[in-house]
């Protein structure tokens, strides 16, 4: 067991992807993900990590440089926020359509305009169909944990995986922190190798033209191993407990074996939430919880299981699909309840845009509302609570 | 399916669709979508191997009478070979449907 210090979290992600062992790490800072590059560049300045850290000019360079490198085996780390992410957009694709696995931190923010450097998942959501396993911490000792299993699920799936934390909120808060030891890490993550990379002495060509014969097919393999990937991301996780003891699930549930009312919600959030469940369960309302941890693949089946029997689900979304029917989670769930019997009455709120405090008391008026909405069906299909009037 | 037109399962695709195999494009017919084909007129030519330093693909190799043939497995019609052609013994003629 390891011994649990207080660290900001950046710095333990740092820490923990240095842990890792990782051969390059190319990266551009960007609030609020600069702690965790800068701390990394130290470590490789310091010589306390044998990596490669290439400067870059912007995050497009960055992507495509771990690209680059991953092609050749190596292993990589990126991580960015907001913009930046915008910026890597096009190699997002490349990434996962070369299946190559790179693992990137995401100190998730919004997106401008209006400019902002405070904390929704506005940023990753523009990504959510790029091809990357997709993970949401609740906090820092998860966000560290995540990354262990980030380079586990990556390299046995040969796929680009994104790990998010949001800013500030999780990024710059000082927690206690339980570090793996570095022997059961190197255990976890034996070095990395892959069958075809770029060598001359057994040349492979990457990124050839996908002509429509075969552009299908192609992407046909990629959503099968995403999709595949759902199983290598549950073993990692069991393999992970037996060396820890710390126990992760693609989607978890508070409260919810009877609850009447359960709500969904991704990131750090959950934490403010399940307080309001505890002061509502005191009183008798029956609520509770459902925190999607894994975003993509989305697992489906462990979603419609976590929900239970509930008759209403309140989907809280933090980023917006301008003209869409819902938010970026409502839209799924509702799509997966489709595909299901159940059919919960469901409502959908966007909130907690650009750090907006969403409080105890804002989730017991939510839950409050979603209560009223199983007498009375909503007409809205979205909305973006808190809006002044 | 036949792989030398790009048909072929994505369970039979490499990972990530890489090409295995180094210059196995020359497998794959790539001229499929020509609209006019060079026709060389051998009374005219010279030799001078023109068409075969000039063509992009490249499609022309040659032959053991030293005359430069177009693979038409290759060639999309740009009728580069046409233009340069210093004797004009290469014509481009229309594909018939």
């Amino acid at each position: 067991m390891g011994k649990r210090v207080a660290k900001e979290v950046s710095i333990a992600v740092a820490d923990a992807v240095a842990q890792c062992r990782v051969d390059v790490i190319s990266a551009y800072p960007i609030t609020p993900q600069t702690h965790i590059v800068e701390h990394l560049a130290e470590l490789v300045n310091n010589g306390e990590l044998d990596a490669e850290y290439v400067p870059v000019e912007s995050e497009h360079a960055a992507l495509s440089v771990c690209i680059g490198a991953s092609a050749t085996g190596a292993r990589t780390f990126t991580s960015t926020s907001s913009q930046g992410l915008l910026f890597m957009y096009e190699n997002l694709f490349i990434a996962s359509g070369l299946r190559l696995p790179i693992v990137m931190v995401i100190a998730n923010r919004s997106i401008s305009a209006p400019i902002s450097i405070w904390n929704d998942h506005s940023d990753v959501m523009t990504m959510r169909d790029a091809g990357w396993i997709q993970t949401f911490a609740e906090n820092g000792q998860e966000a560290v944990d995540l990354v262990y299993h980030a380079y586990k699920v990556a390299e046995k799936c040969l796929l680009p995986v994104a790990v998010n934390l949001d800013g500030f909120i999780v990024t710059h808060v000082v927690e206690p922190i339980e570090m793996a030891e570095q022997e059961v890490v190197d255990k976890y993550l034996p070095p990395l190798k892959m069958k075809y990379k770029l060598d001359p002495k057994k040349p492979v060509s990457m990124g050839a033209i996908g002509v429509p014969e075969i552009y299908t097919e192609a992407k046909k393999a990629l959503d099968e191993a995403l999709k595949a990937s759902y199983k290598v991301v549950i073993q990692a996780w069991r393999e992970f407990e037996k060396l820890t003891g710390r126990r992760y699930n693609p989607v978890e549930s508070y409260h919810m074996e009877d609850a009447e009312v359960g709500m969904v919600i991704m990131g750090s959030l959950a934490e403010t939430a399940s307080n309001a469940v505890d002061e509502l369960r005191a009183k008798g309302k029956k609520v509770g919880l459902v925190k999607i941890r894994l975003w993509r693949p989305f697992p489906m089946q462990d979603f419609l299981k976590a929900i239970g029997k509930v008759k209403a689900l309140c989907v809280i979304d933090r980023a917006i699909s301008h003209g869409a029917t819902g938010g970026p989670v409502g839209i799924e769930v509702r799509s997966a309840l489709y595909q299901s019997n159940k059919r919960p009455r469901l409502v959908n709120f966007i909130a907690g845009l650009s750090g907006r405090d969403v409080t105890k008391d804002d989730f017991k008026e939510l839950f409050e509302r979603t209560f009223e909405a199983l007498s009375k069906k909503p007409k809205f299909s979205y909305e973006i609570y808190g809006a002044k009037e | 399916m036949p792989r030398d037109q790009g048909l072929m399962s994505w369970k039979d695709l490499a990972i990530g669709m890489y090409i295995l195999e180094p210059g196995n494009s020359a497998k794959f017919k790539t001229g499929d979508w020509r609209s006019h084909r060079p026709v060389l007129d051998k009374e005219k030519c010279i030799k001078c191997g023109q068409c075969y330093l000039l063509c992009p693909e490249p499609a022309y190799e040659e032959n053991e009478e030293g005359y430069f043939i177009c693979n038409l497995m290759y060639c999309k019609g740009c009728g580069i070979c046409a233009a340069i052609c210093p004797k004009g013994a290469i014509t481009m003629v229309l594909e018939e449907a």
